[in-house]
Order: structure tokens, then C-alpha cells, then sequence
């Protein structure tokens, strides 16, 4: 490569990487360092006022009813991440390993798991709605039509089961993402490796957990942080099915959804909050980060360097 | 996906391979009726009244009633707001592909003081969730005077779309050959010819995989609409489906003809392109 002198060349790399640099600093970086400092400040609507240290932050953890708010959100949070990562983490681990043995139609099969993934969650949102609807959906007429009338519900309209039907609705969306994902990890599993297993056992269990598992250790990690970053970040499946409010009684209320309601406004109360949306942001911010950092080292740590 | 890479079946025994083949079949078969059936339903409904919609809810409809579609197209901003879509995603994937091959360009291409700095500056914002600075940068939007406007939607996608089209293209870049630049440079071809006749013809494999993957996002960005922009005629087809969902709230028909009108263009693609779509979609997470 060529060393840079201050002659035209300088001049011409400048040029290049000038305006993308411009671009990532003033609509990535800056902000995000902003919403740090925002935090730190008492903001009336959309002027900022006084200076007043962590006051925001306690508010948002200690003092009611923000506290209550900020668990109750955080703890469908936590719901929402440990049902994903059964349904549709660990779902799609098994259809990856159904779709690895390469049977016929292996790769229609492979185009339909994946097909919901590229559809925006608004339509997906409010296609699960349309088929939750208590009279006109197809989920309460197909089981009135089945004989099983007494198991329809208005499945969005209640405590016990609006949060689940969101979680089933995101399963479905995205479990063509993390199955995809495995099947590459799985498919670069050398051979060799599996021969000498099949001469040790046929059980499918020690397959997976000492040849596959270890060995798609690196695409887990992608996979469980990608999803982590996406549970605390839910925003758009709540907003759509269930409401800004996280209707009913705020059982799909959700830290997105809090966060966005206490920023720019919750319809029915008109508030507005620049200070405690920007606590409340570094808060979820810092707790991502933390976690997403320990899971890349714990799963990190179980690779088998190939 | 590599179909040269290992395939693995196990065969212990004819009986038993068949069976669990068959089971692994069976379940692949379910699933694929899962991921589908929505989808077809969905469209199927399009065609019906709420009646029949009601009445026969996976019956196959009489598909030349275009009843619901026709009252989409005249009466409402369905096809404004498809427009605002392709020009915000064309004019962000124009502006996403130009600076990152720049960027990517002279970061792999040359050597230069602070390039490994100014690859970790653009790598840092692959894993930072923007959506959670959008205080700032709603404020921000205001002070530029491009709230309301699509520019603002322009900005912030470039602006995501950058780290991961660097983080691709850079890699990619860097495997390419460098004889044919030394030849041409030797023959006196200035660094912006070299640039543009000998680099970009041989990055446009890596060009696609970026595209794909900052394309299906943007097309189907919902929140920095929400936030950014307020009058109808600017609203892109996620954020006007909203609008759209609520003014037609009672008549499931038009409601489902709405959906199918907006999943259409992206079913369409990604059927064609399948493969592409699966390489370029997954490729950020498979290293």
C-alpha cells in the first residue's frame, strides 16, 4: 500500500472519508453522547432547564408511581426476552437442525421460514390483530368452528393473555432469522467431525450437545444478543396491537413503550419529559450493553476453535 | 446458503432412518404450514366482504372482486404514501452505497494516520440501538429545520446504514488483488480513475450484501417516521398504514386488501431473490 505524503493523495483520501465520517458523527454518535448529558437535566416540554445532577434517574428508579412503572415495564421486559429465547431462539435452533439433513424440499422450506422475517412489523402487527379479534378474527372463529367455543377469548383484550399473544405474534415474525442463522453455523461443521462421532453414538442428544452446539457457539452469540438488544428495544408490535399505553391495565406496557410515552407524551395525560425519557434511555442503554457484553464472553468462551 | 459444504445424514439403519427422516419431514412440513397459512389468508381476505370474511373465513375467495382494492387506489393516500417510501428508501440505499464505498475505499485502500481509529469509530455504531438517542436527535432535526420533512428520514438511515456497509465493504475490499491498481497507476491513471474504472466494477458483489441488508430495514422503519413526521402527504407506507388501519378500523376486507397491498412489493422481491435476500439479510450475523 502506499504511504500517504501531503500531496494530492492526501487530498483525495480526505475527500473520501469526510463526509461518511460527518454523516455517523452527527446523526450517530452525537446523539447518543447527548442522551447521556440530557439526562442530567430538567427539561419543561422542549426547553431545557437546570442542571439537576441524578435527580431524573431517581425519580425513574425510586420515587412513585414512575418506580411502579419502571418495574412493572421492566419485568414484561424480562418475560418477553426468556419467551422469545424459548420460542423462537430455541425453535429455531431445532428447525435449523431439521433443515440441515437436507431432506426433499429442504430449501421451500428454507424460503417459507424466512419469509415472514422480511415483512415490516406493522404488517405483522396488525395481521395478528385482524386474526385476534374476539368476533372477527380467524383464531376465535376457527375454534368455534372446531367445536371448542368455549376456548375463544378476546385474546388482546385481557391481563392473562394480551403480552403472550404478542410474544407468539414476534416467534412468528422472526424465527426464520435465528434458524438461518444456525443452519450456516451448522453447515460449516466438518465432516469428519460427525464421522467420528457416529463411530462413538447414536444418540441425538450427545450429537447435539458436544459436536453441534459447541461448534455453533459463534452464531449463538450473535443470535442471543441480537435478540436480547431487540427484547429491551420493543417498540413497534406492542404500539400496534396493544396500544402506546400498553393496554389492558398496562400488561404490554414494555420499556420502549414507556420510554417513547414519557418523552414525547402519553395521549390522554399530554405529558412530556425530556429529562426523565433521557434517564430512563441510559438506563435501558447501560443495562443492554452490560448484559450483551456478558453474554459475548460467556458464550464466547465455549467455542471450539476449529 | 453453500451447498458445498457438508450435508449431514445419518444412516443407522434403513427402518430407522426413514423414521426419523420422515418425522423431520413432518415437522418441517407443519412449520412451513405455520409461516405461510397467515400470509395466504391474509390475501385470500383481501378479495371478501366482512360477510364472507365472517362467514368462510379460509375459503377461497372469487378473485376477481378487486371491490377493496379499488376503494384503496381512490380513496385513500395508499399510493402517496407507497411513493414517499421509495423515494425516502432510494435516496438513503444512494446516499448509504456512495459514502460507505468511499469510506470503505480509502480505509482499505490506503494507509493513512488514524484509519484503524476511524474504522473502530464507524464499527462502534454497528451495536448501539439509535432508537434510544432519538431525544437528541429529534432535537437535533428541529435545530436543522428538517422535521416534517424526509430528509430527516434520509439522514438518520444513512447514518445507520453506514457501519455495517463500512464494516462489509472494508473486509471485502481488502481481499481484492492490488496488481491491476499498481498497473494502472504505473501507466499514470489518477487515484479517482483507479477508483472508478478498476475498484468499483470488482465490489459490486459486497455492494449487493450491503444493500440487501440496510434495504429491508428502511423499507420498513416505523419509528423514526413516527417521530419525525406529522403531515399525511409525507408519511411513509408503515407509518400511513397506521392512519390507514384507523380510518378503515370496521371494514375487515378493505383492511386486509391494505395489508396485502403493503407486504406485496417486499413478498415479490424476496421471492425472486431469495437467495440473496437470506445471504445478505443473515450475512451481518454469520462471521
Amino acid at each position: 500500500m502506499p504511504q500517504l505524503r501531503l500531496t494530492g493523495r492526501g487530498l483525495w483520501i480526505t475527500a473520501l472519508i469526510v463526509p461518511p465520517l460527518a454523516f455517523v458523527a452527527l446523526f450517530v454518535v452525537y446523539p447518543i453522547i447527548s442522551a447521556f448529558a440530557y439526562a442530567f437535566f430538567d427539561w419543561n416540554g422542549l426547553l431545557r432547564g437546570e442542571f439537576v445532577g441524578l435527580d431524573n434517574f431517581h425519580t425513574v428508579l425510586f420515587v412513585e408511581p414512575y418506580a411502579s412503572w419502571t418495574r412493572n415495564a421492566f419485568s414484561h421486559n424480562i418475560i418477553v426476552f426468556f419467551a422469545l429465547m424459548v420460542l423462537q431462539n430455541g425453535l429455531g435452533f431445532f428447525l435449523a437442525y431439521a433443515l440441515w439433513r437436507e431432506l426433499p424440499g429442504a430449501r421451500f422450506h428454507r424460503i417459507a421460514v424466512f419469509l415472514p422475517v422480511v415483512l415490516s412489523t406493522i404488517i405483522v402487527g396488525y395481521l395478528f390483530k385482524l386474526f385476534l379479534h374476539p368476533l372477527f378474527g380467524v383464531v376465535n372463529i376457527s375454534l368455534r368452528g372446531m367445536g371448542l367455543g368455549e376456548l375463544a377469548q378476546p385474546w388482546l383484550g385481557q391481563s392473562s393473555t394480551a403480552l403472550w399473544a404478542l410474544i407468539a405474534a414476534n416467534a412468528w415474525h422472526m424465527v426464520g432469522f435465528p434458524t438461518l442463522v444456525f443452519l450456516a453455523g451448522m453447515q460449516r461443521i466438518p465432516t469428519e467431525m460427525l464421522d467420528a462421532v457416529r463411530m462413538e453414538t447414536r444418540s441425538e442428544w450427545v450429537k447435539i450437545t458436544k459436536i453441534v452446539w459447541p461448534l455453533v457457539a459463534p452464531s449463538a452469540t450473535v443470535v442471543f444478543v441480537l435478540l436480547f438488544v431487540g427484547a429491551f428495544n420493543w417498540f413497534e408490535l406492542p404500539y400496534v396491537m396493544a396500544g402506546l399505553d400498553g393496554s389492558p391495565f398496562g400488561s404490554t406496557d414494555v420499556l420502549g413503550l414507556y420510554f417513547y410515552r414519557t418523552a414525547f407524551g402519553n395521549v390522554s395525560s399530554g405529558q412530556q419529559d425530556f429529562g426523565l425519557g433521557s434517564a430512563l434511555a441510559v438506563l435501558i442503554f447501560l443495562f443492554i450493553a452490560a448484559v450483551a457484553g456478558v453474554i459475548t464472553v460467556r458464550l464466547r468462551a465455549r467455542e471450539i476453535q476449529l | 446458503m453453500s451447498t458445498v459444504t457438508s450435508t449431514y445424514s445419518d444412516r443407522p439403519g434403513l427402518i430407522a432412518t426413514l423414521g426419523r427422516d420422515g418425522l423431520i419431514q413432518i415437522i418441517l412440513i407443519a412449520n412451513t404450514f405455520i409461516m405461510l397459512a397467515p400470509i395466504v389468508i391474509m390475501m385470500f381476505s383481501a378479495f371478501k366482504t366482512t360477510p364472507q370474511i365472517f362467514a368462510s373465513p379460509f375459503g377461497i375467495p372469487d378473485f376477481t372482486n378487486l371491490v377493496n382494492f379499488s376503494r384503496i387506489w381512490t380513496q385513500t393516500n395508499f399510493l402517496q404514501y407507497l411513493i414517499n417510501s421509495f423515494v425516502v428508501t432510494g435516496a438513503s440505499m444512494a446516499l448509504i452505497l456512495t459514502l460507505g464505498t468511499m469510506a470503505a475505499y480509502a480505509l482499505a485502500r490506503y494507509e493513512f494516520f488514524g484509519a484503524g481509529f476511524i474504522l473502530m469509530f464507524f464499527i462502534a455504531g454497528l451495536t448501539l440501538p439509535l432508537k434510544l438517542a432519538i431525544i437528541p436527535l429529534f432535537m437535533l432535526m428541529r435545530d436543522l429545520g428538517i422535521l416534517n420533512n424526509q430528509l430527516s428520514l434520509i439522514f438518520v438511515y444513512t447514518a445507520m446504514g453506514l457501519p455495517t456497509t463500512i464494516f462489509i465493504m472494508t473486509g471485502f475490499i481488502r481481499t481484492l488483488p492490488n496488481e491491476l491498481e499498481d498497473a494502472a497507476r504505473m501507466d499514470g491513471a489518477s487515484e479517482a480513475r483507479i477508483m472508478w474504472s478498476i475498484m468499483l466494477p470488482l465490489v459490486r458483489p459486497a455492494m449487493v450484501i450491503a444493500g440487501i441488508q440496510n434495504v429491508v430495514p428502511i423499507w420498513n422503519d416505523f419509528f423514526f417516521p413516527l417521530v419525525f413526521i406529522q403531515n399525511d402527504r409525507l408519511k411513509t407506507l408503515p407509518q400511513g398504514l397506521t392512519t390507514f388501519m384507523g380510518e378503515y378500523s370496521t371494514d375487515y376486507g378493505v383492511l386486509y386488501a391494505g395489508l396485502t397491498l403493503s407486504a406485496l412489493p417486499i413478498i415479490i422481491i424476496y421471492i425472486v431473490l431469495s437467495r440473496q435476500f437470506i445471504s445478505g439479510m443473515t450475512s451481518g450475523a454469520i462471521k
